[in-house]
């Protein structure tokens, strides 16, 4: 705007001011929509349910502030505590096994071994699945009276027991269980372009100076994928935070609420329960949880790109 | 019948059409989420005899059994001024939309129609918000019903069982020989299902109504209460190990294939037997939830009001509310659903003996003060309350130890931080 107006009237010719003009303002203007929309769709909502998690709304907003009672009731609630705890556990495990199996995977891939391209995308393949698909696959194998325990049983090894999926003490390392197998093949593949990465000559080096291909892989090539660990544990934390539709595929939070994840919480309160007030509280706490892991990575992201 | 009768009532036809047809045809909106066999069928009849009196039906079916998903839809729709003319709303939540301003009055109608005199109070009561009539109820569902295979009972020797103590000799009876003696699916609600048939079999109607409905919290942190969790972890003890998840229609299967004995379910589960060819009193039987006898749980479902602006629209909406109500629609809908008539003075020989044994209970409970709202269909206390019932009462099903003073202690916390 200063621009146009600094600029004496009449030097430039209208169609090419107009021109002029179009192209500067035309990037503005194709952006702004998604900004408008960000700005709303995202941010707006998130701080109208920051506003809602502070009243005591019912099944429908209203704006009776209560200060931080909702929250206080969440902390009192048995079955938020149930769905944090079951968030450690999934988290935790969901993050680990799948890095474990992952970089396994890829390290095994890696040894240039014949139809590498075929095992690849089956490995990979589970990603292209919903994970309502997933859930529902695997609680059909895990169901006692029907999957994997059922067909012990009839080959006649029927002292065999494989109950974990009705039993509440274990449900939820069975929903690790599908998830592992839906995100192992991805975190394979992220460390497999990795590790085509690194520097040939190095490893070459390495070999020189008679280190084993074990050696090599623990004390030169992992360490130097630090920035893909990082990643890969990013997008990890997030797909185990926003859980949901596993766990609603597998076991609907069952048996019991035994295997409630916040997610599955804050809908069932939300939408279902008519305590909106309460889902919100429950809402903020997962985005303050998201917030955790996402500030000390921004904040990485950025004094690394001061440093360049 | 005789030309003469014929002529009689095609002029009372024609006379109770007369005012319909004066008024000016308008729209009616239904948002519902019976999508299902024999509920679809049951829509599609009132479908039709809204069109015959000259309006226009706009289905707003939204699939999903226990319509989550249509009340997010409504709640949408209610909050941008656009509400459907009509939606499935029960229970207390009937109340709170009330309480919120949605819903428009049915005083008019329900006086005209005498709907006091047709529906007994302990229904009408919900139905209503300071004592207006908001919503219509469409049928009733007895909840507390316990569904039997007879081959399963016969080949074991054993009799139906009339109280809990019965059942527990029933059912070990029924173990020993192995067989399943109750079919149970482990969700919450069916859980909670269970659960309140005890409770009103340990407890009497009053008391019931005194815990689930008033929240009296002596009633409900009572050695009254610790028996009925007591006797409900009994209950449960007879359920197989895999009915973690397992839905209620899988488990009516069990019944129906005769791997289970029995099962505590509402009279919907009688579509189930329906739809596999049975009859009832022959390949199947229904009786009162062990010591129930001559008690009824009931479970409405209803069409709440809102409030609409354009004149033809209302007239139509109130056309649709005394349609609900009339004995066309009460048979037509109740046979298909499974469910028995709202009205008590309907005649009932086009029913099956299920519904007819239902529609007794229903009318005597009605009079002697035996018939008590649903806990676990949401008609004895608002969703919030329901919900944390539900948390604590799956959760004592599904722990290891299942201790009913803790179970007691956790129902009476629970229901207070919810009231």
């Amino acid at each position: 705007m200063e621009q146009t107006q600094r600029r004496p009237a009449g030097v430039v010719s209208a169609p090419s001011r107009l021109l002029d003009g179009l192209q500067r303002w035309l990037p503005k203007l194709v952006i702004a929509p998604t900004f408008v929309l960000i700005g709303i769709g995202i941010y707006g909502y998130m701080l109208w349910t920051g506003i809602l998690s502070f009243t005591s709304s019912s099944f429908l907003p209203t704006y009776d502030f209560v200060g931080f009672d909702q929250y206080a009731k969440l902390m009192a609630n048995d079955r938020w505590l149930t769905a944090s705890k079951n968030l450690a556990i999934f988290g935790g495990l969901f993050i680990f096994t799948c890095l474990f199996i992952g970089v396994v995977l890829a390290i095994f891939l890696d040894q240039r071994i014949r139809q590498e391209g075929a095992i690849r995308t089956i490995y990979l393949y589970p990603m292209a699945l919903s994970m309502i698909v997933t859930g529902t696959v695997w609680k059909w194998i895990l169901n006692p009276s029907l999957g994997i325990e059922k067909l012990m049983h009839d080959w006649g090894w029927t002292s065999f027991s494989f109950d974990w999926l009705v039993n509440s003490n274990l449900a939820i390392y069975t929903i690790v269980m599908a998830a592992v197998w839906q995100a192992s093949g991805f975190v394979m593949a992220l460390f497999l372009a990795g590790l085509r990465g690194v520097d040939s000559s190095i490893i070459r080096a390495a070999r020189v100076d008679g280190a084993s291909l074990p050696l090599i892989y623990w004390k030169i090539i992992l360490p130097s994928l630090r920035p893909v660990f990082f990643s890969a544990v990013m997008v990890l934390a997030h797909i185990a935070i926003k859980s949901f539709d596993l766990v609603m595929a597998m076991t609907a939070g069952g048996p019991g609420y035994s295997t409630d994840l916040p997610a599955v919480f804050m809908y069932a309160h939300t939408f279902t329960r008519g305590q909106m007030g309460l889902g919100s509280a429950s809402a903020m706490l997962m985005l303050g949880a998201i917030l955790a892991l996402i500030v000390p990575y921004l904040y990485s992201e950025l004094r690394e790109k001061r440093h360049d | 019948m005789t030309a003469f009768k014929r002529t009689l009532s095609a002029l009372a036809v024609s006379a109770c059409l007369l005012p319909a047809a004066a008024v000016h045809a308008g729209e009616v909106e239904v948002l519902h989420w019976w999508t299902a066999g024999g509920e679809a069928r049951a829509a599609a009849a009132l479908k039709e005899m809204m069109e015959e009196q000259g309006h226009t039906w706009k289905d707003f079916a939204v699939a999903g059994g226990g319509g989550e998903a249509a009340m997010t839809v409504l709640k949408t729709r209610a909050v941008s001024g656009n509400p459907p003319a009509a939606a499935q709303i029960k229970g207390l939540d009937i109340r709170e939309w009330a309480k919120l301003g949605f819903l428009t009055s049915l005083d008019d109608v329900a006086a005209a129609e005498n709907w006091d005199q047709l529906v007994p109070p302990m229904i009408s009561d919900v139905m209503q918000y300071e004592g207006e009539y908001v919503a219509v109820p469409v049928n009733v569902h007895r909840v507390n019903w316990l569904w039997v295979n007879p081959q399963v009972m016969e080949k074991v020797g054993v009799e139906i069982p009339n109280t809990l103590d019965e059942f527990f000799t029933v059912a070990d009876k029924l173990k020993a020989a192995g067989y399943i003696p109750l079919a149970h699916g482990g969700q919450p609600w069916q859980d909670a299902t269970v659960f309140e048939a005890v409770a009103l079999a340990v407890m009497d109607s009053d008391t019931y109504r005194k815990a689930f409905v008033e929240h009296d919290l002596d009633v409900i942190n009572s050695a009254v209460m610790e028996e009925v969790f007591a006797k409900f972890a009994k209950v449960m003890s007879y359920v197989d190990d895999n009915a973690a998840g397992r839905d209620w229609n899988t488990a009516t299967g069990m019944v129906i294939r005769g791997e289970a004995a029995m099962q505590i379910m509402g009279d919907w589960a009688k579509g189930e037997f329906t739809a596999a060819g049975l009859t009832p009193g022959e390949d199947y039987l229904c009786a009162a939830a062990p010591g129930t006898a001559g008690e009824f749980t009931f479970n409405v479902d209803s069409f709440a009001m809102f409030g609409l602006s354009e004149e033809e629209n209302v007239a139509a909406q109130k056309d649709l509310a005394r349609t609900i109500l009339e004995p066309k629609f009460q048979t037509v809908f109740n046979q298909n659903k499974g469910s028995i008539p709202v009205r008590t003075d309907m005649d009932m020989s086009e029913f099956d003996a299920c519904a007819q044994a239902s529609m007794e209970t229903f009318k005597s409970s009605a009079d002697t003060g035996e018939l008590v709202p649903s806990l676990a269909h949401g008609l004895a206390t608002t969703s919030y309350v329901q919900g944390q019932v539900f948390d604590v009462v799956t959760n004592f099903v599904n722990s290891n130890d299942k201790d009913p003073v803790k179970a007691t202690d956790q129902l009476a916390a629970a229901i207070q931080a919810a009231k």
